[in-house]
């Protein structure tokens, strides 16, 4: 009995050591849909430059966003950083995210602006990414395969069970592609590219950066997936080739948005600012995120695809983020495509 | 009779006057209000206080019912004519007020009338109020104790207050913890997107192709989910039983010195965190892996992804339940009485026939368990799937994706899970069905003195084929964790290196002292905070709820023992989806706390405390009892110093169990945790997610070495309860 009593309370000391928060301070809970060690680095980051506590959870932004949907009645989130845009539109479209206009816009790049307006100024661009795909070179020459260069490359029949994409229904990735090539190619022919490809993919993934990892291991040969994505991996050392498709391509802005009926909204507003100055996105380097940054002035590294050397189409943000837009699209993907045999 | 109303009285004033009345914004454990305000401050006001300033008058009538016992003790004082007055009054007071607490706690919510209805029929009530918080709980409880402790007065086994008050506390906890968050999500599921009910629309997704169709039949693509995940469950019951069986009887009956061995082997699977032990399958049979590739060279061919899907899940959950599987037929073959199966040698019966016909049947309960455990196991795996599923989709993952993916349809999951909860009570039922009446009692009170029958050859020999195949396997496995965990990027460049120990668990000496800088130390003391005092909470809940099941008679048992069983059978995704519907809003508002998951574990992992207290409680004889009660002790205390100081075993295997679920389960944890509490296995997800397995595999690792200690030391003190049991033995004649 008596050593029972112990080990609790050992256990109980041990518990007691971990939770030295009691003492009240200000806060900040932080949602973060980027990848972990920028997360990291952002709430690291603002601790130190403020000394405000950052309570931060890591979700995709499809996760975030329906746990902002089921806490509406009662908000536990501050301020909601990082993860594609669609979602902080479809929130700002909802109602879920609160406006505000920061004074760091003049900073910043037409399209982050741009982004903000579409959705009710409830929402602004953090940083941006083209869409392409990546291959692994090794399993692509062990398998004789010809390099492709083009979206419309991935159709021929000796990629089949060769390439991998995200399923558009778990995935803000997978969407963007699939509204890239409907926006590209037009409804009706993007659909029949669509079915083409479904007859080549070997795994419809659930999240979005799946298929370069997968390709990255070997475990696939080709992903598409956002080029920042395949340049991460290539960039950690594994054998990996980045494609910006010929035809030209689609790209994506991650959002920051602040969550209505926040507990610490001034808070919330700090980091915000502070979140788009240029020293702060210029450390996105540190943890090889390659994306572009919304500041004018943050600086970029060599391995980043250059946007403004890509063909990129004229993304309709406010169309193609719409829930009806997206609904219909992701239905007509489920009964035409994905119930085709493979 | 008295005493006990005082006490609950106490209780319910201390609650009303005294505590706050609401739940507070910064936690169960901060004491701000203490020094904000109180007992002013609305936010932190006793209920008394908020009525005195004519705030939430809704409230009034609480302290009305409140006082009735008092009312109910001088009127049977007053009238000694009617003996069972004062229980009617109090069942009186505790049903009202709990009805009432209730009514409103559901009817005011957070903007004021939660339904269209209300604000009809009163109009907008211009005001709100959160969840329950100390206050209002403890008032529950009161009222709750009013309540059984009338039910004793009037007679109910036997006028116990200790036992009437035990059944309507777990039935409390059940029915709050179990029944209403699971019956909140059905219900969801017959909504549409803005929550009107449509039946259409609720039929329309339980009968899609998307979770029934059988193209894979005729075409080349897969089947529907349900389809999927069913063949899946089959075939893991079916095999991890089979090796479960073989487990059993080469360690008890083959005579093989190095059968012990296999316990350890056993364990380490049942202490792995999710996802480990899949990637390491995908380092092995994936496209690039070892094994895969060295066949593909030595045949020729090109290595292919056969992996992912059906064959991968298969065989990682093959590996991670056959060890449960075994430790419940290793019970069961043991127990077969020897003298039955020399009784049938006697009778001229070859060893092959009398394994056939008597030792195996004789095994047939502990088959059928192993089988359920497995079936339901696999329906509610989700690491697993998850990582190794390709495009075999089975019903765990899309309830996830349902959820979290871009469709984000609360009503799509709900149907899926309950189709999931079909499958698992159905199994449950058939289990039963099975087994049916027919005795499989061997032992009896007198000894047996016979030696277990050698099993037959040609039983034994693929016995230890399989066997050392599996252990070979299981050892290969885990030799590949442990090594990816010093490797720089496993698959790629293996120098060995610490870093991913570093960037987890390092720490720095400051002058401020230590600094736990590792970026997994957060969640590690989190979850070892969460699990250990999950653990005998849970122990204590299943203990009481086996001690009422074995000892005491009472109405409606069954449904009761239905009632605590009924979590076993619901999958972890269902629980975690249920509970963040039911809990996020007033009138109990948990989610984004720790409560949440130790709530979660201690229902989840209940059943299984009540089945080792079942257990352990039948072996003691009823005697024991009846002395204690004979000699004037009540049932309390012959439960506090008889019952409880033999079951040491029985609670030291509840307390492991569920202190080792708590560390590794995922499957309802990744719906529950939030910033401040974030556990283990969430946070290896993210980094699996970010192809970052080093460092998911050194924290694994580190689980491991964490939960091995936890369980000797938990297996010693099983050691220390044989010697506590003479000391005990003393005691008890002094009672």
């Amino acid at each position: 009995m008596k050593i029972k009593t112990y080990l609790g309370a050992a256990l109980v000391s041990i518990a007691a050591v971990a939770n030295g928060n009691a003492v009240a301070a200000e806060k900040l809970t932080y949602y973060c849909s980027a990848q972990e060690d920028w997360c990291q680095l952002m709430a690291t980051g603002f601790e130190e430059a403020t000394g405000i506590k950052v309570n931060m959870t890591r979700k995709s932004s499809g996760e975030t966003l329906a746990q902002i949907k089921a806490e509406a009645s009662n908000p536990k989130g501050d301020i909601w950083w990082g993860g594609t845009g669609d979602p902080h539109l479809q929130a700002a479209e909802e109602g879920l995210t609160e406006v505000y206009e920061s004074p760091m816009r003049g900073e910043l790049h037409p399209w982050a602006i741009a982004q903000a307006e579409s959705g009710g100024n409830a929402t602004i661009g953090i940083y941006s990414g083209a869409l392409g795909y990546g291959y692994n070179e090794e399993v692509l020459k062990a398998n004789n395969l010809p390099v492709p260069a083009c979206w419309k490359d991935l159709l021929k029949p000796e990629y089949k069970g060769h390439v991998q994409m995200a399923n558009p229904n778990s995935s803000g990735t997978a969407y963007t592609t699939l509204a890239t090539i409907v926006q590209l190619f037009g409804e009706e022919e993007g659909f029949e590219f669509m079915k083409g490809l479904h007859k080549n993919i070997n795994q419809y993934t659930k999240s979005g950066s799946a298929p370069i990892k997968a390709a990255a291991r070997g475990e696939n040969t080709i992903g598409i997936v956002f080029m920042h994505d395949a340049v991460k991996q290539a960039a950690t050392g594994f054998p990996i080739k980045v494609v910006a498709p010929c035809e030209g391509t689609g790209y994506e802005i991650g959002g920051m948005s602040i969550v209505k009926g926040a507990r610490n909204p001034e808070n919330a507003q700090k980091f915000y600012d502070w979140a788009l100055s240029a020293d702060v996105q210029s450390r996105s380097l540190e943890v090889k995120a390659y994306q572009v940054m919304s500041n004018k002035t943050a600086e970029s590294s060599p391995l980043a695809p250059d946007l403004s050397k890509l063909t990129l189409i004229d993304y309709d943000f406010k169309k193609y983020g719409s829930k009806a837009e997206r609904s219909r699209l992701l239905k007509k993907w489920d009964d035409e495509v994905s119930v085709l045999s493979q | 009779m008295n005493r006990t109303i005082a006490l609950w009285l106490f209780v319910g004033l201390l609650g009303f006057c005294v505590l706050p009345w609401y739940v507070l914004d910064d936690g169960l454990w901060s004491f701000e209000w203490l020094t904000d305000g109180y007992p002013f401050d609305t936010d932190y006001a006793p209920a008394l206080f908020l009525l005195l300033q004519g705030e939430k008058l809704w409230l009034s009538p609480v302290p009305v019912l409140l006082s009735l016992p008092l009312l109910g003790i001088v009127l049977s004082k007053l009238i000694p004519t009617r003996p069972r007055l004062l229980g009617q009054i109090l069942c009186l007071a505790g049903a009202l007020g709990l009805a009432y607490m209730l009514a409103q706690g559901f009817a005011i919510g957070i903007r004021g009338w939660n339904s269209e209805l209300l604000v009809q029929a009163f109009g907008e009530l211009g005001d709100r109020q959160f969840g329950f918080g100390y206050g209002a709980m403890l008032v529950c409880i009161s009222f709750l104790f009013f309540l059984t402790t009338g039910i004793a007065a009037r007679g109910a086994v036997n006028g116990d207050v200790f036992i009437v008050g035990a059944i309507g506390f777990v039935i409390a906890l059940v029915g709050m913890f179990i029944l209403f968050p699971v019956l909140n999500m059905l219900s969801s599921a017959v909504q549409d997107g803005d929550g009107n009910y449509s039946f259409g629309i609720f039929f329309s997704k339980l009968f899609s192709s998307k979770i029934w169709g059988l193209h894979c039949l005729t075409e080349n693509r897969s089947c529907g989910v349900a389809w999927n995940s069913l063949v899946l469950a089959l075939c893991v019951g079916a095999l991890t039983t089979l090796l479960g069986l073989v487990f059993a009887l080469v360690a008890t009956r083959s005579g093989m010195r190095q059968a012990h061995l296999l316990r350890p082997l056993t364990v380490l699977p049942i202490i792995t965190p999710p996802f480990v032990i899949g990637l390491a399958i995908i380092l092995l049979f994936g496209l690039s892996g070892a094994v895969t590739t060295f066949v593909a060279d030595l045949l020729g061919i090109n290595p292919t992804r056969w992996v992912y899907g059906l064959p991968g899940i298969l065989i990682a959950q093959l590996l991670s339940f056959t060890p449960i599987a075994f430790l419940v037929l290793i019970g069961v073959v043991e127990g077969v009485a020897p003298s039955m199966e020399e009784a049938s040698q006697t009778l001229r019966a070859t060893r092959w026939q009398t394994f056939r016909t008597v030792s195996l049947p004789l095994m047939r309960p502990g088959i059928a368990n192993a089988f359920l455990l497995g079936f339901i196991e696999s329906m509610a795996d989700f690491g697993n799937p998850l990582v190794l599923g390709g495009n075999y989709d089975v019903l765990s993952t899309e309830i996830f994706f349902a959820i979290v993916g871009a469709q984000n349809d609360q009503g799509q999951a709900a149907v899926l899970a309950i189709v999931l909860l079909i499958f698992t009570l159905s199994a449950f039922y058939a289990q039963r069905r099975w087994l049916g009446k027919k005795s499989y009692t061997t032992q009896t009170g007198k000894g047996d003195s016979g030696i277990p029958a050698v099993l037959p050859r040609r039983v034994l020999i693929p016995s230890y084929i399989l066997v050392s195949i599996w252990s070979i396997f299981t050892i290969v496995v885990y030799g590949m964790i442990f090594y990816g965990g010093f490797v720089e990027i496993w698959g790629l460049d293996h120098s060995i290196t610490l870093k991913h120990y570093i960037t987890a668990f390092g720490v720095t000496m400051t002058d401020n002292g230590l600094h736990f800088r590792g970026s997994a130390w957060d969640s590690f003391w989190t979850t070892l905070r969460i699990a250990a005092t999950a653990a005998p909470l849970t122990a204590a809940v299943g203990l009481v709820t086996a001690y009422l099941l074995v000892r005491q008679d009472f109405a409606a048992k069954n449904a009761f023992e239905f009632g605590t069983m009924l979590s076993f059978a619901i999958p972890g995704t269902v629980i975690g989806v249920a509970y963040i519907m039911a809990f996020n809003v007033p009138p109990i508002e948990l989610t984004g706390t720790g409560v949440i998951l130790v709530l979660s574990f201690i229902f989840r992992n209940m059943p299984v405390g009540i089945r080792a207290g079942v257990a352990s409680m039948s072996q003691l004889d009823k005697s024991l009892d009846e002395a204690s009660l004979t000699l004037g002790a009540n049932t309390w205390r012959t439960f506090r110093e008889i019952i409880l100081p033999l079951m040491k075993p029985a609670i030291l295997a509840a307390l492991v169990f569920s202190f080792v679920r708590a560390m590794t389960a995922i499957s309802a944890v990744i719906f529950l945790v939030s910033a401040e509490h974030n556990m283990a296995t969430s946070y290896i997800i993210g980094r699996v997610e970010n192809n970052d397995y080093g460092i998911a595999i050194a924290y694994s690792t580190t689980l491991i070495v964490v939960m091995l200690v936890v369980v000797l030391v938990m297996q010693l003190l099983v050691g220390k309860s044989k010697v506590g049991r003479r000391v005990a033995q003393k005691i008890t004649p002094t009672v």
